[in-house]
């Protein structure tokens, strides 16, 4: 396992985790853009852009980018979140260059406002298709109103009337102001030839033109609230709780997903026991997510109606005790060998590896092996989980509820 | 790929089967067990995924806490599932933790507590994953469909029903239980690192000495309507399209499956291009081969806004039609390639491959190497998948549809 980097003159970075043992390649252009980027009136842009890198190049249509990146058998997607943009493709070593000249081609897109208008129709049929799913869409609302005028408090996939009301030339503008070369990372993983990776990127992405794409990182501003939705559509009655939490730059991440593994892990946690195993809650889980600036705890739970405040209640209980007690040696042990062990099964595949890579490149400008990060997970203490609870408390959080409940109320 | 496959039957009937995979440093495994939804007596549907979810709350020497204590600290992610056939337990985890995780799945399929203190929690926990499906429209619509597409009891979906859930008893479970958690039928899959002269040892030391049961097919019995309309309040209609097909063991399996992967599969495959690409009618929409052990349909959906709904359905239905016309060689060669390198990847997680070689076995009673799955992928041809097109034209289609209003299936169709 060898790690290589290199910078193209127009600031495109090149890095890759070679495995020569590796079975696959695994290749993707991790982009710094996204959600936090955007502005009212263009709310969904970076999403919707995503799916337009699939619409044709000046060289190639639709139907060839399709039909190309199938004629190597690849596993390839892209998605889009609040802070970045990855288009990506697993492949057998011998496609690699392949594979990467084509996805290299289609991030610089014609954006035809034929194909936008089509496409606009199938971003729609995206958010109509979760808009019929409880929680209906109640991450994006928490969001907005935990973050209130932050960045990160902005939806990714826009709402109906901001992607309908959408210009291409927005789009276009947006796409010149984004996707500069000192914003692009070339991320490769598994069975990589490295000097002709570098050479792929100069002849495909070489002359692609630098410009300014600033991001302000903020953290956010602790937020206490408490709102609910009554929807009597919905089933079961959903919350989510939105607390402050370390972000991507804090040494202290790595005791966020512990703390989050001990208190709300889907199996094995304090909320497992307290309301899962009971029956009380068809779901309850807690999780860490970092960003740059700022992190977010996200604790979700699902239920019948009648038991929502009952086990509202009882996860205030279980973030109270958690405060006033710290977790036991026990619980930190067994915490850390569930990690460990989704570590090293996670990272066995080259498109394991390549998030991991292209995550730590995007968010730290670094590289960490696997050993170092299981290193990592060992040398977190108890005292230093009561740190992160001191210096985040979760009993302060944003929470929404959905569903048929018509009365909720924050917990005391 | 030229690691071999490993079995052993014991005495009993049990299935060990095994493949190495030396190049991880983790192994995974999965019990299949006879005890699918298909041997719930009529009134108790639901019956074996209540047994699934009460024997998981302690058994041997270990209560429900130390049981999932002692499965963490060991460091395995594990699961369970009910499907049609089977239940099913399965881990993944660091090789060195292997046959200590093989202790506590013992103890979990031979000797668990079913604790009466913990009946009415576990009550909670199905009704609650069989209402959770109401929220699920997509989910919802492809359980219905499958209801109407094969006759019962293989139609029917895990979860069970809200009366007969509430009627179950433990002794119903514990009665259950006996009859079904046996060696007789049971299947070991493991893939990964692991010694296999040790493994078998302890496998044998586990369960030798598991009675070995005996579990009679159940016979066919109601079949429902084709043509179906469940009204939902919702923006989108979801639309479920199922045809007959052959199941896996069939010796023409692949040839089906073939013109499915033309239908869908990469982003070039008809539905997509035709459905998502060039009109934009939906975000999803997919074909699927189902095999059970003796039958095998293909399953559509697509999920789209009322008003697009109907030439959803026209578009969908008339690719599926088309398809008797015949496939193109592009068309193979770009499924062969993705099949390809699928094939390579699997080579890659001991999950993947657990699950896999234990459902083989099941269906064939033997495991196709992945070699093999790649030798019969290259000898398929146009002309192979064509003349079975010919003969098996997709047709008879069962359309179930979930949404504020019904649709119309075009005349013509049948």
């Amino acid at each position: 396992m060898e790690f290589r980097k290199h910078q193209l003159a127009n600031g495109l970075q090149v890095i890759a985790e070679v495995n020569a043992e590796a079975h696959s390649t695994a290749v993707g252009f991790f982009v710094q853009t996204g959600a936090r980027d955007e502005a009212d009136d263009i709310a969904g842009v970076s999403h919707f852009l995503e799916h337009m890198m699939f619409k044709g190049t000046p060289s190639r249509s639709a139907e060839d980018v399709n039909r190309e990146f199938d004629e190597m058998g690849a596993h390839y997607n892209a998605f889009t979140s609040e802070e970045h943009t990855v288009y990506y493709a697993a492949v057998l070593p011998e496609y690699q260059t392949t594979a990467v000249a084509l996805l290299g081609d289609i991030i610089r897109p014609s954006l035809r406002e034929e194909d936008f208008t089509t496409e606009k129709q199938v971003i729609i049929e995206e958010i109509r298709m979760y808009e019929d799913q409880p929680p209906f869409g109640a991450d994006d609302k928490c969001k907005a109103a935990h973050f209130g005028p932050h960045p990160l408090g902005r939806s990714v996939l826009g709402t109906i009337q901001s992607v309908s009301d959408l210009k291409v030339e927005a789009m276009r503008a947006y796409f010149e102001r984004r996707y500069s070369p000192g914003n692009i990372t070339l991320v490769g993983a598994g069975r990589i030839d490295f000097d002709e990776l570098i050479a792929t990127a100069n002849r495909i992405c070489g002359t692609w033109q630098p410009m300014e794409a600033p991001r302000e990182t903020p953290r956010a501003a602790p937020h206490r609230g408490f709102q609910f939705q009554q929807k009597d559509t919905a089933t079961l009655e959903y919350v989510l709780q939105l607390a402050n939490g370390p972000g991507a730059t804090d040494d202290d991440r790595y005791a966020a997903k512990i703390l989050a593994t001990v208190l709300g892990d889907d199996s094995g946690s304090r909320l497992y026991w307290a309301l899962v195993d009971s029956g009380l809650a068809e779901q309850a889980s807690l999780s860490h997510h970092d960003y740059q600036g700022t992190g977010l705890f996200m604790t979700y739970m699902s239920c019948e109606p009648e038991h929502a405040q009952a086990n509202l209640d009882r996860i205030a209980e279980v973030f109270a005790q958690a405060e006033a007690e710290g977790v036991t040696a026990a619980e930190l042990a067994q915490a850390k060998s569930k990690i460990n062990s989704r570590v090293v099964l996670g990272s066995e595949r080259p498109r394991g590896r390549l998030f991991n890579v292209g995550g730590n490149w995007m968010q730290r400008r670094e590289y960490r092996t696997v050993q170092q990060d299981l290193e990592s997970i060992d040398a977190v203490t108890r005292e230093a989980l009561a740190e992160v609870l001191a210096r985040y408390p979760l009993s302060i959080n944003t929470a929404l509820a959905v569903g048929p409940c018509s009365q909720l109320t924050a917990p005391a | 790929m030229k690691e071999p496959i490993l079995s052993h039957t014991f005495d009993n009937g049990l299935v060990l089967v095994a493949e190495p995979m030396m190049s991880l440093e983790s192994a995974a495994f999965t019990f299949l067990l006879p005890s699918g939804c298909v041997f719930d007596p009529q009134n108790l549907a639901g019956l074996s995924s209540f047994t699934c979810e009460m024997a998981l709350r302690g058994s041997g020497s270990r209560d429900s806490r130390r049981f999932i204590q002692d499965l963490e600290n060991l460091g395995v992610e594990h699961g369970e599932s009910v499907s049609n056939s089977h239940t099913s337990f399965s881990g993944a985890t660091l090789a060195k933790n292997l046959l200590p995780a093989f202790n506590i799945f013992a103890d979990l399929v031979r000797r668990p507590h079913f604790p009466d203190d913990q009946l009415e929690a576990s009550r909670l926990v199905v009704l609650q994953e069989l209402r959770a499906i109401e929220d699920e429209p997509g989910q919802k619509v492809m359980l219905e469909l499958r209801r109407r597409q094969y006759p019962d009891p293989w139609g029917r979906s895990s979860q069970g029903e809200t009366a007969s859930l509430e009627a179950i008893s433990l002794a119903d479970i514990k009665n259950y239980f006996v009859q079904h958690y046996r060696a007789k039928g049971t299947i070991i899959g493991v893939a990964g690192r692991f010694d296999w002269e040790k493994l078998k040892d302890h496998v044998g030391q586990l369960f030798a000495d598991w009675p070995s049961g005996k579990v009679a097919e159940p016979k066919p019995g109601a079949t429902f309507a084709k043509r179906d309309h469940l009204h939902h309040e919702s923006n989108q209609t979801q639309i479920g399209i199922g045809f007959e097909s052959l199941p896996y063991r069939h010796p023409d399996y692949f040839q089906a499956w073939g013109a499915v992967g033309v239908l869908s599969g990469g982003m070039s495959s008809r539905l997509f291009t035709e459905v998502r690409e060039k009109r934009g009618l939906c975000y999803s929409v997919y074909a699927t081969n189902h095999t059970l052990r003796d039958r095998g349909s293909v399953l559509c959906y697509a999920g789209t806004s009322e008003e697009r709904a109907q030439e959803t359905l026209d578009v969908t239905l008339a690719e599926l039609v088309r398809l008797a016309e015949g496939i193109h060689a592009g068309e193979l060669a770009r499924l062969k390639a993705r099949i390809k390198s699928s094939l390579i990847m699997q080579q890659e997680s001991s999950s993947s491959r657990s699950g896999s070689i234990a459902r083989d076995w099941y269906h064939l009673g033997q495991v196709r190497t992945l070699d093999e799955v790649g030798a019969i992928i290259d000898a398929l041809s146009c002309e192979s998948i064509n003349a079975f097109l010919v003969e098996n034209p997709p047709r008879d289609f069962t359309v179930v549809t979930l949404g504020p209003n019904p649709l119309e299936v075009p005349v013509g169709i049948s």
